[in-house]
């Protein structure tokens, strides 16, 4: 394909007096892992959740695969290709972790009331696929997890709990993962283990474009190709994590330095 | 990898039919001595008694291995089951009492699956359960009084008409959540006994009669003799009230067991993490709303149809709340929890006529006991795991 996957335009968001993002622009080239960071509330999760729909633009404009997708539905931009993971878990926790997984691909389940009530041995078959592909995806992070399928995902630990909700966003084939803080309260070695993963997940993905937001540098510098760094909702500095890292405005953001 | 591995897995560990058919056969020996008992103080020794018996049985691991079996065989319970109740039947072929109240158990427990549907499944409160219970009566009272309708296509009706009418209330449920929602429900509720009243047409607070139930020229409101042996014929109605819930209980098992339950369950936990998933969530609350004031409708209607008299006393408030108590008390989302606490709600204070006036204070203190003591429920939530081993 010719072309960025995702290109961003002057977007802005403001809530009230706030402009939590301002003119943010940028492109994302398939199969590439763009990391966008910054401080607290300098518009990451913003970004993500004008993207996908649930606050809408004030002005600018988003297009994925070359077509305009600013202010879509949720669903709409979940159909077209893409998905996200939340900052904050939002497994159904009282579900086992098939059921989970098996939500991503909720675009190509069968939802018929005659299908689901009556044809009970094509649902039965329908199900067996989407074992095998929940099996599948779960294996590109830890082949052992596999074996939990029935288990509720309240009883799985928060790395685990991580890797499913990547596959749960990666259960429906997308081409654009959306990544909000997969470290969050994971311990150093935790991140780096995660880390690895995505770079498995693209490796074996070819083309799918990851945007990863991240507070933990180390993540960044290992899992990215390039960086966006946001400041109050405006973009900061863009490169190599080397290059944004040595920028002396990227500093003074980050840790304060005159 | 190995997903073939772990269906076979489960099924060398799934318990033995053993468990579901012995725990049938003690809830319909259970419900025939409490049943069959006369005075009050046998009444409540039984009930005492019974009592001391689960806790027991919780005690010593068997409630455990026989609700696990049961849940794990749904076939072979739903057939042990209503092996149970046939057997029941057989036992009171001629006690009208006995018989009506069996019949309004399945009943009430159809029109309770209406809301565990709605509620357990996606997550919609519905506190105007007796009202939508209500439309379906008076539907039925309606057509089979003034109009030469079939009265299969009566029930069908009356299901489609609590569909339509719930349909008023779908833009302000879907604008609010929570508390609010479940106000515009109440209000729902007292707004259709307060129409009912001053609506002379439907009889006004005296009610209507209304016709029996009466299949291809078979009615079902005359007794029959069989072999000189006197047969109630409450008999039919609860044959009925039977193929209504069983058809009611198999949809709404294949439903929780398929993708339109995972969907649901999707739409109850995390409404925006479902719709970041494409689930449309205010569809799937749509359709669970009406689905579920179709099959209380359907109840109401036959439930009228075999009262025989209506009238809007019946469909109060504190009749939804009722309905609320017994999903509530079943586990909210656990259809065999459910009929479990149906026959509890419906059959104990009518038999202990010492309670029936307190019978909303047991209730509400019931509820809280739930509440604090066991907030899943009596039978909590199961998880959903094979597909296609609904009844």
């Amino acid at each position: 394909m010719t072309g960025p996957l995702l290109s961003v335009r002057g977007l802005t968001r403001r809530f009230g007096g706030v402009v939590a993002l301002d003119g943010l622009s940028f492109e994302l080239e398939p199969g590439r892992i763009l990391g966008l960071i910054g401080p607290n509330g300098s518009g990451k999760t913003t970004f993500f959740n004008v993207l996908t729909g649930v606050y809408r633009a004030h002005a600018g404009e988003l297009r994925f695969a070359g077509r305009p997708v600013t202010n879509l539905p949720p669903q709409a931009i979940y159909e077209l290709g893409i998905t996200r993971t939340f900052q904050r878990s939002r497994l159904c926790l009282t579900l086992t972790v098939f059921d989970n997984v098996a939500l991503g691909n909720h675009r190509r389940l069968e939802h018929g009331l005659a299908f689901n009530v009556l044809r009970r041995r094509a649902l039965g078959r329908e199900f067996e696929a989407m074992r095998a592909a929940v099996c599948e995806l779960l294996a590109i992070f830890d082949a052992p997890l596999a074996e939990r399928l029935e288990e509720p995902v309240a009883g799985i630990p928060m790395i685990d709990r991580r890797r499913i909700e990547i596959c749960r966003a990666l259960a429906s084939r997308p081409r654009l993962l959306l990544l909000d803080e997969p470290s969050a309260g994971m311990t150093p070695e935790e991140t780096r283990r995660l880390m690895d993963d995505i770079l498995e997940v693209r490796r074996r993905l070819g083309d799918l474009g990851i945007v990863l937001v991240e507070h933990e540098m180390s993540a960044i510098e290992r899992a990215t190709d390039r960086c966006v760094v946001l400041d109050y909702g405006r973009k900061l500095a863009e490169g190599t994590y080397a290059e944004v890292a040595a920028d002396p405005r990227v500093k003074q953001a980050y840790l304060g330095l005159a | 990898m190995t997903p073939a591995a772990a269906p076979a897995a489960n099924a060398s560990s799934r318990p033995p039919a053993a468990a579901a058919i012995a725990l049938a056969a003690a809830v319909a020996a259970l419900a025939f001595t409490f049943l069959h008992a006369e005075s009050q103080a046998a009444v409540g020794w039984i009930a005492a008694s019974s009592v001391a018996a689960v806790l027991a049985a919780a005690r010593l691991g068997a409630l455990r291995w026989a609700s696990r079996g049961a849940l794990a065989r749904e076939r072979t319970t739903s057939v042990a089951l209503a092996a149970g109740l046939a057997a029941l039947v057989l036992a009171f072929h001629d006690d009208h009492f006995t018989l009506l109240l069996l019949a309004r158990v399945l009943l009430v427990a159809t029109a309770c699956l209406g809301l565990h549907v709605q509620f357990g499944m996606a997550g919609v409160v519905n506190f105007a359960g007796a009202a939508f219970f209500g439309i379906g009566s008076y539907t039925a009272a309606v057509l089979a009084g003034r109009t030469s309708v079939p009265h299969v296509a009566v029930l069908a009706a009356a299901g489609a008409l609590a569909a339509l009418v719930g349909s008023v209330l779908l833009l302000p449920l879907l604008r609010t959540r929570g508390h609010y929602a479940a106000l515009i429900t109440i209000a729902f509720g007292i707004g259709f006994r307060t129409f009912l009243e001053v609506n002379d047409a439907l009889g006004g607070p005296q009610g209507l009669n209304v016709a029996g139930f009466s299949l291809l020229g078979f009615s079902f409101n005359e007794n029959w003799t069989v072999r000189g042996v006197e047969v109630s014929f409450y008999v039919a109605y609860v044959a009925l009230a039977f193929l209504l819930l069983g058809g009611a209980f198999a949809v709404v098992r294949r439903l929780e067991t398929s993708w339109i339950g995972l969907a649901l369950d999707a739409v109850r936990l995390d409404e925006t993490a479902a719709a970041s998933f494409g689930v449309r969530v205010p569809r799937w609350k749509i359709g669970a709303f009406t689905l579920g004031n179709f099959v209380t409708g359907v109840a109401g209607a036959l439930s009228a149809m075999m009262t025989g008299y209506i009238a809007p006393n019946a469909f109060t408030f504190q009749e939804s709340l009722v309905f609320v108590s017994i999903v509530l008390l079943g586990g909210i989302g656990n259809a065999w929890g459910l009929l479990l606490a149906t026959f509890l709600v419906v059959v104990v204070p009518e038999k202990l006529q010492a309670i029936q006036e307190y019978r909303f204070l047991l209730f509400a203190s019931l509820v809280v006991l739930v509440l604090v003591f066991r907030p899943s429920g009596l039978v909590p939530r199961a998880l959903r795991r094979r597909f296609g081993e609904a009844p």
